[in-house]
């Protein structure tokens, strides 16, 4: 699950079974690991060796774990360092006795100030709040416009006018106050921030509308720059939060550690795509997670907690497993799932994926998917049951009903057809739940959840009850395995389902 | 646990929609293909109506309307020039005087480096003090760990041998070495052939500044004379359109853009045609930032590149646009993007700021990609051409 770092890890303290803790010369090599990880991660070189020195000295001497391989424990000590780092106090919006509350947004060219802006009034309103956002980004062709389109699109009002960005920011104020908007929020120019000229200027905007809520915009993919502009906005705005964007890359994004190390104030919100519904609460575990290379699976839990019907869920994985799934099925799942977002997204979140899952997730198109449902769905109950059932003139009608053509609908029919023998073949479903190269489904996927485990208090007792709660009462783990290892929960002997983890420490 | 279940199901679904994805690829692209590129990304909803795919088979005209807004000073279709003799390639005008520009512009990285270097130069011997504060100083370039090592190994294996003495003889070394990979990887001469219509298709991901370059390599091209047409390849980004018809204005060059929305191979493929009929023979192509993880994006870029590809035009060049503040994903985005579309060079932006964007010797180091522009400021005219030494002194001195 882990990818190389965990792996590196292991590799170190494989020979260290033996002994019984962790001693100076044995940290070394793994620090350096670490170290390298956070560096390859974009963590600045200072803040860095900081906090490879703080894990030293948390580690030295410390009892090897019962439970944990010395390489989980050393990624357990890290995360949680790192957590500890990142979160600290949520920040809560309190909002201004005398409204309304003023929201300014500040940082580079290109970290996504207009587009966050946008999202932030979208958020506001979900609050139940009245906002109104101002185009004080003068400088960059067709910025203002952008704003009123997004604007536009979540349904807040926009103002700007053509002056200078100090006067339009306090003439945006004043309007606030005159429509009794209750929050304002101010999108700015991006600004270098050796610029001294506009660091004065974004200073002066500050000090025209005096806001509530300062917030530095930073681009996850930031390098080694990081620390110094976070330096130089707190300097000058007195920060209150950070927002980190476009989280829906691949960058690890080590720059909100810096950040985070250098300004200490929260690091707000997490903005993970180009839509305006693709803006969080930032969640400082799973970007713990992220920072050493890890996937995001705590995400996909909590999403799924929220959003699931459990039984649901429960119902298709074991008709699966028994070989029982139809297309009925698979259309109540694949609603299941469409509740978390795109597909695409999810299996991006999913760690230790085998290559070829990798490259096909972002081939999902949502619209694919809609067009599926919809060939599923013109389908009455006995031919989503029994799809031999379906002749060439229930294709064509089929076909009409969900707006595709014959042929769309062939290719369904003959590919789930395919995918329902590959879900039986022996191996399949294992292989590619992620345990390739011979290793059962069933050592992976604990493997998965035994390191989960080590992080999440709680994870562990929740084998016990996989193994009880399927209908028919055969543990999942046997079926998954059918064609891997004989094991039901088995693997190697250091992790797997018995791990029970001291007191963890809230992690979540 | 009910959560675990969850994962569970999920994971099992995920994994049949995905068999059929891979199925369906197998079957030679079914479902996926038929998917018009425009309409993957969920928001926001095309104003236009329905638009057709840009036809890969047949060049007909596109069915949505592409607006023209030709410049205040249009070139009349019947005055094609005479194509002026000029070399393969076209070198990037240049300011005159550059390398006091970049390196003053560059002044600021001046601080990190020097500091280090005149502590190393300070001191007599070569010591292991000596090597950390040279990865120091790398690392904090942006530079990266792999290609650090790979850097200062190569010094310390010298110095070992005799041939390198003392830390003045190391960092002159490391100059060199950073200079020569960084030049290694060719002319940073902007190529273009005559008898096509040359597209520069500009991609990168979102913030990095295409659009601001285009604007600034418009103005420039169309000042040493050069006919151009700009497409407003970005029919994704709410106003973006509109903020490359600003660049066209101030560059007094024409641009073809579509309606929000619609496809924007049919938009490149458009301009082509345009430019080729004006005997415009130069047309930059603008594309909406992208992830280079979100294939389905990424196959939208190939298929615009394809198109543009189709004579009369030509591709002549594949510029990525990279932020100099950008970490070590620019290597992840370097690697993508020149698996996707064949990147021919490297334009680094906002290198006026603190950022030293020594990412780009990891970039060059990996992949042979050669940086052809920098980008120094948001005016008209801050583009210069890139040199390699230029760049290593001012991170040195």
């Amino acid at each position: 699950m882990f990818d190389s770092l965990s792996d590196r890890l292991e590799g170190i303290f494989g020979r260290l079974r033996s002994r019984g803790r962790l001693t100076d010369e044995d940290l070394d090599e793994a620090l350096r690991e670490i170290r390298t990880a956070l560096l390859e991660a974009d963590v600045d070189v200072r803040v860095a060796r900081t906090f490879v020195d703080g894990i030293r000295l948390r580690l030295v001497g410390q009892d090897l774990s019962k439970s944990l391989s010395p390489g989980q424990q050393v990624i357990k000590a890290v995360h949680e360092e790192l957590i500890g780092i990142l979160g600290g106090e949520t920040l809560r919006i309190s909002y201004a006795s005398a409204p309304p509350t003023v929201v300014l947004l500040a940082g580079l060219q290109g970290s996504g100030k207009t587009t966050t802006s946008a999202k932030l009034a979208r958020w506001f309103r979900q609050q139940g709040r009245n906002p109104m956002l101002v185009g004080a980004d003068l400088q960059r062709p067709a910025a203002v416009e952008q704003l009123r389109i997004l604007g536009a699109q979540a349904s807040v009002p926009v103002f700007s006018e053509a002056s200078d960005p100090v006067a339009v920011a306090t003439a945006g104020l004043n309007e606030a106050r005159r429509l009794g908007r209750d929050v304002l929020i101010v999108d700015t120019a991006g600004r270098l921030a050796i610029d001294a000229d506009l660091m004065e200027e974004v200073r002066q905007i500050s000090e025209a509308v005096d806001p509530h809520y300062t917030f530095l915009v930073i681009d996850a993919m930031t390098g080694q720059d990081a620390v110094a502009t976070a330096e130089a906005f707190h300097q000058t705005l007195d920060l209150d939060g950070v927002i980190l964007t476009k989280l829906d890359g691949d960058a690890r994004g080590g720059a909100a550690l810096s950040v985070k190390e250098v300004v200490g104030r929260p690091i707000a919100f997490a903005s993970t795509g180009e839509r305006l519904a693709d803006f969080d609460q930032f969640h400082p575990d799973r970007m713990a997670s992220r920072i050493l290379g890890m996937g995001d699976m705590l995400s996909l839990i909590e999403q799924a907690e929220r959003e699931f019907d459990g039984d649901v869920a429960q119902e298709g994985a074991a008709r699966l497993l028994e070989g029982r799934f139809t297309l009925e099925d698979f259309l109540s799942q694949l609603q299941q799932v469409k509740k978390l977002g795109s597909l695409g997204g999810i299996l991006s979140l999913l760690p230790g994926m085998p290559k070829e899952l990798k490259q096909a997730k972002d081939s999902i198109d949502d619209r694919q998917v809609a067009q599926v449902e919809a060939i599923i769905q013109s389908m009455t109950r006995k031919e989503r049951a029994d799809s031999s059932l379906i002749d060439g003139g229930r294709r064509k009608r089929i076909a009409t009903g969900s707006g595709t053509t014959t042929q769309e609908v062939n290719q369904l029919l003959r590919q789930f057809k395919e995918a329902q023998q590959l879900m039986r073949s022996p191996g399949m479903l294992g292989g590619m739940l992620g345990g390739r190269g011979g290793r059962g489904a069933a050592q992976a996927l604990s493997e998965q959840m035994g390191d989960l485990a080590a992080l999440a208090p709680g994870g562990a007792d929740a084998f016990g009850e996989l193994g009880a709660g399927l209908p028919g009462g055969s543990s999942p783990m046997r079926g998954l395995g059918a064609g891997g290892s004989k094991g039901s929960k088995g693997g190697k002997k250091k992790k797997g389902g018995r791990v029970t983890p001291k007191a963890s420490g809230g992690s979540r | 646990m009910l959560a675990l279940w969850i994962v569970l199901a999920v994971v099992v679904v995920v994994a049949v929609v995905v068999s059929f994805v891979l199925l369906s690829r197998r079957a030679g692209g079914g479902n996926a293909a038929a998917a018009s590129p425009s309409a993957v990304q969920t928001k926001p909803p095309p104003t236009a109506p329905a638009p057709a795919a840009a036809p890969e088979a047949a060049p007909q005209a596109p069915a949505p309307a592409v607006a023209d807004t030709s410049a205040s000073a249009p070139v009349s279709p019947e005055a094609v020039p005479a194509p002026a003799v000029v070399p393969e390639t076209l070198p990037v005008p240049q300011e005159e005087a550059p390398p006091a520009d970049l390196h003053e512009r560059m002044g600021k990285t001046r601080g990190l480096f020097s500091g280090y270097v005149r502590a190393l130069r300070g001191r007599g011997s070569v010591d292991a003090q000596t090597w950390d504060d040279l990865e120091e100083a790398l690392l904090r370039a942006d530079v990266g760990v792999a290609t650090t090592s790979a850097l200062l190994d190569d010094l310390r294996q010298r110095v070992k041998n005799g041939d390198l003495r003392g830390p003045d003889a190391v960092i002159d070394a490391l100059r060199q070495a950073l200079k020569a990979s960084l030049e290694s990887a060719g002319g940073v001469g902007l190529a273009f052939e005559e008898g096509v219509t040359n597209v520069w298709l500009f991609v990168g991901v979102n913030g990095v500044g295409k659009t601001t370059t285009i604007g600034k390599i418009a103005r420039q091209q169309s000042a040493a004379g050069r006919p151009l047409l700009l497409a407003a390849g970005d029919t994704f980004r709410a106003a973006a359109a509109e903020q490359l018809a600003i660049w066209a204005e101030r560059a007094e060059v024409g641009l073809v853009r579509g309606a929000e929305g619609s496809d924007p191979s049919a938009v490149v493929f458009d301009a082509v045609q345009r430019a080729t009929a004006r005997g415009q023979d130069l047309v930059l192509a603008d594309t909406a930032g992208r992830l280079h993880t979100k294939v389905n994006l990424v196959e939208e870029l190939k298929k615009i590149r394809r198109v543009a590809d189709r004579p009369p035009g030509k591709v002549t060049e594949v510029l990525l646009v990279l932020d100099a503040t950008t970490g070590q994903n620019g290597l992840a985005q370097a690697r993508q993007f020149l698996d996707a579309v064949g990147v021919t060079g490297v334009v680094l932006t906002k290198l006026d700021g603190s950022a030293k964007g020594g990412i780009v010797v990891a970039i060059q180091r990996e992949f042979g990609l050669p940086v052809k522009l920098v980008g120094i400021g948001e005016g008209p005219d801050d583009l210069i051409a890139f040199d390699a030494e230029s760049f290593v002194d001012a991170l040195f001195d």
